[in-house]
């Protein structure tokens, strides 16, 4: 080598003759950069912070709940129910990560940099959204692969035991993923409008927030379809809506109170939830084509 | 095959703010300045030329491509250096420009090793791992160059680049680009407000004004054009004037002054003959080059 030597041999420049990658390894790039920032991976330690606190928990309550259920016998909770009860970390996970995914991309000036590159501003928006939607994902699913990994080891039944928990889990990160595609895509969304990530932040738990109370409002009026409907109104109860209407006892076991009433209406929360998530990536889209044209 | 061209190409925003106007223009391979007063049009020259907005109507080719039917492959061959702060504070150097390399095509090792070629080239070393955020203004600007160099284009645009640089490090920027468009065979087009600037490293000017060419030409043409040599004595003007006429040589007056267009070394010995034959006291005869400023300034008669 020569700086062995000590001396520094300047070879000059070199032109680059090997292979140029298409499309969809540029979105791969794309795709796993965002994955890795949804995590702090690649940024400086107080970035880290906050999403591994997170991880930490779930998966000290997936471990929790898997000590008591080899302990005790005892099934605090459904696999599916694991992604409900840890909605509000959800919740501030994707008001962390989704700032940190576009806001800081708008307010860095960073966006010249990507759209001068062979990158079609579309495919921008949709790595982004499918990183913070795998991260989410990931964050639902890696505990829930702990309760199975704890409950296939302990199960009494041999590999019949084992057969039953897998068909138990593959529902259960199902749901997780409808919860992540969910709550990425109205994340994402709100982000993608502003550089401030406080603001960011804010206006993701606030929508969370606000519209909590305009379920219960909804549920408490003198209209059984409206009642039943009610849960349409906000995103982590219109999530829960579908999950009760496709998985049913296996969100929520039989004679364990506490599914969502939605009557009939099992549909129309599948068909709510679809609406939402297109609508939301149409505007994420048409944002990015008016920001790319700046 | 040239290297940029436009034909009849016209921007207007909203149907009212005209960007460009009618601009038709084709510059070969090299290093082209491109300048023109703030809002003169060229960062919308820049956008079109990336595929970025598109023109209102006329036609641009980059590299022969068409920018507004193929932008990905345009993009693919060009580097662009934006004018404005562009970095993402907490990230590193490296990392960004490796990043950004993967964005533009490049294998995951190749893009590591290029980053740091890169950024070798522009002169950042070891800071390269320290997070852009803690950078100077001077360190940050070639950030933005090595990320338009990573993977390895054909042809640069660089907006402004020595915007908010000091005199040191405008200089510094200045050669590196003058060496990126002469050794490393990239073209590249620098866009300023500072023709003073650019005219030291470019061997191509264009220069706009209101969406307008003004003109565009290689700098040698321009140059060799207008360098003439001005010749005073302090009797017998007129007497000279005629005898160099004579000689003809296309003399014109200003003031006291003769001024003779300088075809090559013989002028000078022409006209020494002459002063020397009349036996007239020479004050003095020097060589005024024309700086290529005096050419763009508008509505003022050709000095020759």
């Amino acid at each position: 080598m020569s700086e062995l030597t000590g001396v520094i041999h300047d070879i000059g420049y070199q032109r680059y003759t090997g292979p140029r990658l298409g499309r969809r390894h540029v979105f791969g790039a794309l795709y796993l950069h965002g994955v890795r920032t949804a995590f702090g991976l690649g940024r400086s330690a107080k970035a880290k912070i906050f999403p591994w606190l997170v991880v930490a928990i779930v998966l000290a309550v997936a471990a929790g709940l898997t000590a008591v259920r080899a302990q005790f016998g005892e099934t605090v909770m459904t696999y599916a129910q694991f992604a409900d009860a840890m909605s509000w970390l959800v919740i501030f996970f994707v008001a962390v990560a989704a700032p940190e995914l576009v806001s800081r991309d708008l307010r860095s000036g960073v966006l010249p940099l990507y759209f001068s590159r062979p990158l079609p501003r579309g495919d921008y928006a949709l790595a982004k959204l499918g990183a913070l939607a795998t991260a989410l994902w990931l964050l639902l699913g890696a505990p829930q692969l702990v309760m199975f990994l704890g409950a296939a080891f302990t199960t009494g039944d041999g590999m019949s035991g084992v057969w039953h928990e897998l068909l138990d889990l593959l529902p259960g990160l199902l749901y997780a993923a409808l919860w992540a595609v969910v709550f990425a895509s109205i994340g994402l969304l709100i982000a993608s409008l502003t550089g401030k990530r406080a603001f960011a932040a804010g206006g993701i738990v606030a929508i969370f927030l606000m519209t909590t109370p305009v379920v219960g409002v909804l549920s408490i009026m003198p209209s059984r379809a409206i009642n039943e409907l009610a849960f349409l109104a906000s995103p982590s109860t219109l999530v829960g809506g579908v999950g009760t209407w496709a998985l049913g006892d296996l969100l929520v076991p039989e004679g364990q109170g506490g599914g969502m009433p939605i009557g009939d209406f099992g549909p129309v929360y599948a068909a709510a939830a679809v609406l939402l998530v297109a609508g939301c990536v149409t505007l994420l889209l048409l944002r990015y084509r008016k920001v790319a044209a700046r | 095959m040239a290297l940029l061209a436009t034909e009849s190409l016209t921007k207007t925003y909203g149907g009212r703010v005209t960007a460009l106007a009618d601009l038709t223009v084709s510059v070969e391979p090299g290093i082209i300045g491109l300048v023109g007063a703030n809002g003169a049009g060229k960062s919308t020259l820049i956008k079109i030329l990336l595929g970025l907005l598109p023109p209102t109507s006329g036609r641009v080719s980059v590299l022969g491509l068409d920018p507004t039917t193929d932008p990905a492959a345009v993009r693919a061959r060009v580097g662009y250096m934006p004018e404005h702060d562009a970095l993402p504070p907490d990230l590193s150097a490296a990392e960004l420009v490796t990043h950004l390399g993967r964005v533009s095509g490049l294998p995951r090792t190749v893009a590591r090793e290029r980053a740091s070629e890169a950024l070798r080239h522009v002169g950042l070393h070891e800071e390269r791992h320290r997070a852009v955020g803690g950078y100077s203004t001077g360190m940050k600007q070639r950030v933005k160059l090595a990320q338009a160099l990573v993977h390895d284009p054909d042809l640069l645009l660089l907006d402004e680049p020595t915007n908010g640089l000091d005199p040191a490090g405008r200089d510094a920027m200045l050669t590196l680009i003058h060496r990126i468009g002469t050794e490393f065979g990239i073209s590249v087009l620098v866009c300023s407000h500072l023709l003073g600037e650019v005219e030291r490293i470019c061997d191509t000017l264009v220069a706009i004004d209101g969406g307008r060419l003004l003109r565009a030409d290689r700098v040698s043409a321009m140059t060799t054009a207008t360098d003439v040599l001005a010749v005073e004595v302090s009797e017998g003007t007129d007497g000279l004037a005629a005898r160099l006429a004579a000689l003809d040589l296309p003399v014109a007056r200003e003031g006291r002054l003769l001024l003779v267009p300088l075809a090559d070394e013989a002028t000078y010995d022409l006209i020494l003959g002459a002063v020397a034959e009349l036996d007239l006291p020479l004050h003095r005869l020097d060589q005024r080059r024309h700086r290529v400023a005096e050419l763009f300034a508008p509505r003022e008669p050709s000095h020759v």
